[in-house]
């Protein structure tokens, strides 16, 4: 079967995807009884609509960008890293550890801390199941899903053991300290009328730069044409010489990493000390994420930046339309997920036809007539 | 600790055991013909929503738990159309649909009941009531002074909702079905070699979808249990987590029905003795309440780690079969 032209691979079939998706949303908030079309203005407003709305959602959008872009590169190697909350747990855990061990004399010195310390815990707690994928071959969804149940358990245990302020009924730490705090919104882009009032920070940045670092290394390295060769065919890797046992844990190691990065935007940059479950979910939207977002960055930045915008709009519309839940979003999320992944072939194969219809009509117009 | 306590743990054990036996019995019938299933939770929540929605508002249980299978039963649908139909990746339609149901049964709640996401609680006729079994004692006055076999009796065989006693029967019923039956045989073939089963001149897609939306039933069943029989009504994220305990369940089982009793047990008794005690003390050693509640996954995790036999799925588990044209 002849290929289709790309960009209808990579943007036609997707966008189509998200089309349905919000199509059958608006459906259920039309069931429910409100207007889908006043429903979506309200989003689009409280998203866009003000500088505050823009700091929420580019605040949201940070995290996704982080759990989309772990998810993305596991999808490289054909890993589906469902881990990502647990992953991102224990990176909050690591940056509350460093922060509060150590009295860090400027934010610069304590960012890099955080980081290496956010990227090492989370990357060990996603190195057992990867270990045990490439040893032993017990399914990594499984065991990622284990592992983030028995990460939430471990952080509400050291978070009421541990690290709860004495006399404090509440289960999380100390703050951080007023040196290791990062710049704001308002800090660094005061001019576009950003102000402390949201949770926008600097990570937005570091988010920016570790897409940039995975499309070098998917697309510009050995390492990156290794695990792509191995998603591809792991036999035909293997054949090639590749080990992948390297590959699976590098993979997942990354991946996690990644994941673990998302609690320096919370835990550093908004909430100032470690908090139950200030994950909220944002593991697993990095999933529709990298779905819609198709594993490629530029991708990912779009998607995280739409569901950033669905979870501050939501945030808006749950405020005036209260017939409406903000769980609202997690169904939007769910459909994109449905639609961009698991559906993916209702979509593709009409499309495909399509073109391939066309294509045999443009052959036979150029043919030159037999007669003639 | 004496037997009357002993007894209670084992009672509670049997009730928390009870929607996870059913989920896991779900997975059993889904993943045995080759259908991965880690939606368990959301088809199981769904089912939980609707059937204390619909019984609220009818007024009858058993109406309520209708609905909740016919819930469960939509969603084990749309895995079906996903994973069987469209070839999508069974794990993602899967991720899909938990989320479908965790966001769709609040925001239906709300939508109905508006009470920040759950149903009203129920009357006593909207749910599923204990059965007393013939000269059980009932008052725990009574049972105190029963002897050993009649608190056994008592406290432990009597007192249960239908439902409990139904998915014990499952569990033969599943077994007798897969294995000595010719649908249980084909359907066991589905899941290992879909080609053989297509040469036969049996229909794969037939018998996945068959499979697929047994499962939906008997999520439909467990969900309904959690809201009407050992609650009183539908709260956000009331599964909490079953659906994978349930998974985990029935890989510690090695996808065999027998065996996903005693998984199930296992576990429920975990939950049990978690509720009854904050923190175990174990001589010097204080076990904190938050490892017995991951201990199931903590388990799973070392039987996939091959460290106490090895666990293999259905061989074409997770595949989508494609007809040789």
């Amino acid at each position: 079967m002849d290929k289709m032209p790309k960009w209808a691979d990579v943007v036609l079939i997707p966008l189509i995807s998200v089309v349905l998706a919000l199509l059958v949303s608006g459906l259920v908030v039309a069931i429910i009884g409100e207007s889908p079309l006043r429903a979506m203005q309200i989003m689009v407003r409280g998203a866009f609509g003000s500088a505050y709305g823009w700091g929420y959602t580019l605040y949201y959008a940070t995290n996704f960008i982080f759990t989309g872009l772990a998810v993305a590169v596991a999808f490289h190697a054909r890993l589906f890293n469902i881990g990502g909350e647990g992953q991102a747990a224990l990176g909050g855990l690591g940056v509350a550890v460093i922060l509060l061990a150590v009295d860090w004399p400027h934010w610069s010195l304590a960012l890099a801390a955080a980081m290496g310390f956010a990227m090492l815990f989370a990357a060990a707690w996603a190195a057992l199941p990867a270990y045990l994928q490439a040893k032993r071959g017990s399914h990594i969804v499984i065991t990622t899903i284990m592992f983030n149940y028995i990460a939430s358990a471990l952080l509400v245990y050291l978070l009421v053991n541990v690290f709860r302020v004495e006399g404090s009924m509440s289960p999380e730490s100390a703050r951080f300290a007023e040196n290791t705090h990062l710049p704001g919104g308002g800090d660094f882009a005061g001019f576009l009328g950003f102000s402390a009032t949201t949770p926008l920070n600097i990570s937005i940045f570091l988010a920016l730069i570790a897409c940039v670092l995975v499309w070098l290394l998917i697309w510009r390295t050995r390492l990156g044409y290794e695990i792509r060769a191995f998603g591809q065919s792991e036999t035909a890797a293997v054949y090639a010489g590749i080990n992948p046992f390297k590959i699976i844990m590098i993979t997942m190691l990354i991946s996690g990493a990644l994941a673990g990065m998302m609690a320096i935007n919370v835990v550093m940059g908004e909430a100032e000390r470690l908090v139950l479950d200030f994950t909220e979910g944002a593991g697993f939207v990095g999933i529709a994420v990298a779905l819609m977002g198709r594993s490629h960055p530029v991708g990912v930045v779009l998607a995280a930046l739409l569901f950033g915008a669905l979870y501050q709009g939501g945030a808006e519309l749950q405020f005036e339309m209260p017939a409406i839940s903000r769980e609202m979003i997690v169904v939007i999320q769910a459909l994109v997920i449905l639609f961009t992944g698991a559906l993916d072939n209702m979509v593709r194969m009409p499309v495909q036809k399509l073109f391939l219809a066309l294509k045999r009509r443009r052959d036979h117009a150029a043919r030159p007539t037999p007669e003639a | 600790m004496d037997f009357l306590t002993i007894l209670q743990i084992l009672d509670s054990t049997v009730r928390l055991a009870t929607p996870l036996l059913l989920a896991c019995l779900a997975g059993l019938w889904s993943e045995r013909a080759g259908i991965f299933d880690i939606g368990l939770e959301g088809k199981m929540l769904v089912a939980a929503f609707f059937a204390a929605a619909i019984a609220y508002t009818s007024g009858s249980v058993w109406v309520g738990l209708l609905a909740g299978i016919a819930a469960s039963m939509v969603l084990a649908l749309l895995h079906g159309l996903a994973s069987i139909t469209f070839r999508g990746n069974q794990l993602i339609s899967g991720v899909a649909i938990n989320f479908l149901a965790a966001g769709l049964a609040v925001v239906i709640a709300q939508t109905w009941f508006a009470q920040g996401g759950r149903t009203p609680q129920l009357s006593s006729d909207a749910r599923f009531a204990n059965i007393e079994l013939p000269g059980a004692a009932t008052r725990i006055r009574d049972i105190a002074q029963q002897g050993p076999l009649g608190q056994t009796y008592s406290e432990l065989i009597s007192g249960h909702s239908i439902l409990v006693y139904l998915a014990l029967a499952c569990v033969p019923l599943t077994w007798w079905v897969l294995y000595r039956t010719r649908f249980g045989l084909r359907l066991r073939a589905v899941g290992e070699n879909p080609a053989a089963v297509d040469t036969a001149g049996v229909s794969v897609v037939g018998l996945r979808f068959a499979a697929v939306l047994i499962a939906g039933v008997l999520c439909g069943i467990a969900g309904a249990y959690l809201s009407t029989a050992l609650s009183s009504g539908f709260v956000k994220d009331m599964s909490a987590g079953r659906g994978f305990i349930a998974l985990a369940a029935l890989i510690f089982a090695k996808w065999r029905p027998w065996y996903a009793l005693s998984a199930c047990l296992l576990f429920g008794f975990f939950d049990a003795v978690g509720n009854r005690y904050q923190n175990i003390q174990l001589g010097e050693f204080i076990v904190p309440v938050q490892f017995m509640q991951a201990l199931p996954y903590i388990l799973v995790v070392i039987v996939l780690a091959g460290l106490v036999g090895k666990a293999i799925p259905p061989r074409a588990g997770g595949e989508p079969y494609v007809k040789e044209r």
